[in-house]
């Protein structure tokens, strides 16, 4: 009995204890105090190398710990200069010299070189590092070569130290945007000494990104890593521009949705990585001032297996696109401000909004249902619409199964796959019509129309139409923004007549952000450089 | 019982080999890879990438490989974290769990044991009824379903705890209840129906005519043989509480284990599979070797079987 007592009263003291000191101060008031950024991320980070990574989430906490050339007016999104104090651009427009900053340095404290930007840029275009994102760089000459193993020498690639505070690059063709590119986490550099220390140059499986190996250039530096408890960032004392920081940290916790909403309600973080579906429409009622809908560089559509009859015929394919009405879907349906899609390529992608060239028209995809030997969907095959395991998912493709039986009479199986068994289904073109988006990494129509292309990895339509092609290599080689426009808008209306991608609606990034927060500025990029941002207590 | 452990001992290799193959085997028969992904990277970089993990070998080199690495106590890195090896990962976060598990484990015992002799006690009386409903509405709300409504009242409504989170000893509290409860309605079922068989015994009623306080014979003479079923049943309680966590941690955004087993599966991560799987393995088969311990020295009738 007696060791009954030893182990109750003690435990019972403990909690009793522990609820008696239930913390008085929540994370945002703590965080405000001490200028402590608390921000949800959605997810665990699948690393923090950079040239190792490819999602939104390693971007948010990156963004923290790295800096590349340029950066970007969160405002305006305007380039802004980053490691590079200035540039220089040939005439030709096929050679940028930058101008490194003297102050730029390391959180080690040596100082950024261009010969670490020369190493990082062969790092990650090595084929041997496997980067999944080395195609960002491939704008700079020879470097889709070097990529795809057709040379060894990385001396045939457009890279040069000029000397150690200069860095020239030549491009294979005239690039437009390319001073935006740099701001996306493959440009950034890192630290070779670090990399060397705990590996070859090209070693995937490496330590330097555990805290204590741990050496970047950003604003911040990393102090501790716990997978799936949280990231801390502190100031990096070294940063160039270290007085004009006005956080003195930033924790990274990467909980999902629900705990994420949760946690806001309790004040405990400052930022969400998003809003739940189901909570929207509460906070829109209740506490307006703390959702946010920010237009978002992304679009969700159904791609369709142009290879499989009946979806073979373009007029199918146009029936099922017109039959859709986007805008009930988005009102009743999503619910959290997404953008009806009659296009491909988002609104104002880098200055360019593509023409609306069809509209919801149910009378017509009845008819054109019809000419492709389906007069009210009679003898129309059953076919499926695969989406990967989802809820959000779910409901869209339930809807969409609705609108088609309605209008067109035909019957979709709906079909759902775990997500990594839906990616292989859809890589092996098995399946008739799959949910699918995509997220642009840049600000150019290109990111998006780029996807049409007929051997493009990212093409699982088995649609190949060559003047669509040509129109993009056109548009590559073109300087001048308004043809440019022109001819993306040609490659629109080709995709869109042709509808092996079925727009549905235009993504918009909701989150939930406390009013403390200062200098977090909606833009379609979701790009929110941590230098620009501060907490100030409520008068 | 040394004599048994060895014997347990050795029984564990082929089980765990065993485990290992059928978990390698599954996973070669999984479609999709770790590397796959939104925006896939081409073929050829593709091969690269498995290149560097052994995954372009043939599949019976892998094998052995696999198996080598295995025994010599190396599990790899994982595929989806980069920068991170398996054993780092089970040693971060295994103790999480373990700290759960615990505190689950004593809610269970201390919640459950004490209903189960009340229930037994209270036998074809009102108050009977009262007490196994509590039990059975324990064992009806899974946790996916408990732990939320804790969160609302004590959380968001009473703000007496965190939402998430392992920081503070608070942060236990909510977790601990919403994975020891379940167990608790389990073992107040066992430990009526095992008091109940028990105070049937003519021992216990000599024990009554002798005049022994009933204190005495409840804590004397009748748990100890009553407490056996639940004894036998902590085994896999315990590993539950230990592998079984997934949801509680999800819910209330813990970094223990039970999220990496789950998630493994769905990353392909396949070391990180395997590893968890075999660690796992070897808990329940430990556990399972302590329960036949502790009852052996509960009932030394069973050290001669």
């Amino acid at each position: 009995m007696n060791f009954l007592y030893c182990l109750i009263i003690p435990l019972l003291l403990n909690l009793l204890i522990s609820l008696g000191c239930t913390p008085a101060q929540t994370n945002v008031e703590r965080g405000i105090s001490e200028q402590v950024l608390y921000i949800g991320i959605g997810s665990e980070p699948e690393g923090l190398d950079p040239h190792l990574v490819s999602g939104v989430t390693e971007h948010y906490v990156l963004l923290s710990l790295f800096e590349g050339l340029t950066t970007v007016d969160p405002k305006t999104l305007d380039i802004l200069p980053g490691v590079a104090e200035s540039w220089t651009i040939s005439d030709d427009g096929l050679s940028y010299t930058f101008h490194l900053d003297s102050e730029a340095m390391w959180s080690n404290g040596d100082s950024v070189s261009a010969h670490d930007f020369v190493f990082s840029y062969e790092r990650i275009l090595s084929p041997k590092l496997g980067a999944p994102y080395a195609y960002m760089l491939y704008s700079i000459k020879g470097a889709e070569a070097f990529h795809k193993g057709q040379t060894d020498s990385f001396s045939t690639v457009g890279v040069e130290a000029l000397d150690a505070r200069t860095l020239k690059i030549q491009l294979h063709s005239v690039t437009p945007y390319f001073l935006s590119l740099p701001t996306h986490f493959t440009w950034w550099p890192v630290h070779p000494p670090t990399i060397l220390k705990h590996g070859a140059m090209t070693d995937r499986i490496s330590k330097w990104t555990q805290p204590k190996h741990f050496v970047g250039n950003g604003p911040f530096a990393l102090k501790s890593w716990r997978l799936n408890n949280g990231i801390s960032v502190v100031q990096n004392s070294f940063y160039r521009a270290a007085d004009r920081l006005k956080l003195n940290g930033i924790e990274f916790l990467p909980i999902n949705l629900e705990t994420e909403e949760r946690a806001f309600r309790a004040g405990q973080i400052h930022i969400t990585s998003g809003v739940p579906t189901a909570r929207i429409d509460w906070y829109r009622s209740n506490r307006p001032e703390s959702i946010r809908f920010d237009p978002y560089l992304g679009v969700y559509y159904y791609l369709v297996n142009t290879e499989k009859a009946p979806l073979s015929d373009k007029r199918v394919r146009q029936a099922l696109a017109y039959a859709i009405n986007r805008e009930s879907l988005t009102e009743y349906v999503l619910k959290g401000g997404q953008k009806p899609a009659y296009h491909f390529t988002p609104p104002n992608t880098g200055g360019f909004t593509a023409d609306k060239n069809f509209t919801y028209d149910p009378e017509r995809a009845r008819a054109l249902l019809a000419e492709a030997g389906f007069p009210k969907g009679d003898n129309f095959p059953e076919i499926e619409l695969l989406y990967n395991t989802s809820e959000s998912h779910k409901i869209v493709a339930e809807a969409i199964q609705q609108m088609w039986k309605q209008e067109l009479g035909i019957t979709i199986r709906l079909h759902n796959q775990e997500w990594k068994v839906y990616l292989d289904s859809r890589q092996k073109g098995d399946f008739d019509i799959a949910r699918a988006a995509w997220i642009g990494d840049y600000l150019d129509p290109y990111t998006f129309l780029g996807l049409g292309i007929s051997d493009s990895g990212n093409n699982h339509s088995g649609w190949k139409d060559a003047p669509f092609d040509q129109l993009l290599t056109q548009a590559t080689q073109t300087l001048d923004n308004d043809e440019r426009f022109e001819l993306f808008q040609k490659a629109e209306d080709r995709l869109i007549e042709a509808m092996p991608f079925i727009p549905i609606y235009f993504y918009v990034r909701s989150l939930l952000i406390d009013s403390s927060v200062q200098g977090w500025h909606s833009n379609i990029l979701d790009y929110h450089p941590y230098q620009f941002i501060s907490l100030k207590a409520e008068d | 019982m040394f004599q048994l452990s060895i014997k347990r001992l050795i029984q564990a290799i082929p089980t765990l080999w065993i485990i290992a193959t059928l978990t390698f085997i599954l996973m070669q028969l999984t479609p999709g890879g770790p590397f796959d992904q939104e925006k896939p990277v081409t073929p050829e970089i593709k091969k690269l990438i498995e290149a560097h993990y052994g995954m372009d070998k043939p599949i019976h080199e892998q094998y052995i490989q696999f198996i080598v690495k295995r025994l010599q106590g190396d599990f790899g890195p994982s595929y989806k974290y980069a920068g991170w090896d398996v054993d780092e990962i089970i040693a971060q976060a295994f103790p999480v769990s373990l700290e759960l598990g615990l505190y689950a484990l004593i809610i269970a015992i201390f919640i459950g044991v004490p209903l189960g002799i009340l229930t037994a006690l209270f036998h074809k009386k009102p108050m009977e009824i009262v007490f196994m409903s509590i039990a059975l509405i324990g064992i009806c709300l899974p946790a996916f379903v408990l732990g939320p409504l804790l969160l609302l009242v004590f959380s968001t409504e009473l703000g007496w705890f965190n939402p998430f989170g392992w920081n503070s000893f608070s942060d236990r509290i909510l977790p601990a209840f919403t994975l020891g409860l379940f167990y608790a309605a389990f073992i107040a079922r066992l430990t009526r129906s095992g008091t109940l068989d028990v105070l049937k015994h003519p021992y216990i009623q000599t024990a009554k005519a002798k005049g022994l306080s009933s204190i005495r014979i409840l804590f004397v003479h009748t748990l100890r043989s009553a407490l056996s079923s639940v004894v036998s049943y902590l085994g896999p309680a315990v590993a539950g509480m230990i592998s079984g966590s997934f949801v509680v941690e999800t819910l209330f955004f813990i970094p223990g284990l039970g999220s990496f087993f789950v998630n493994s599966a769905f990353n392909r991560d396949d070391t990180m599979v395997m590893g968890t799987v075999l660690f796992y393995a070897a808990l329940i088969i430990l556990f399972n070797l302590i329960v036949d311990l502790i009852q052996i020295w509960m009932n030394p009738k069973l050290n001669r079987d």
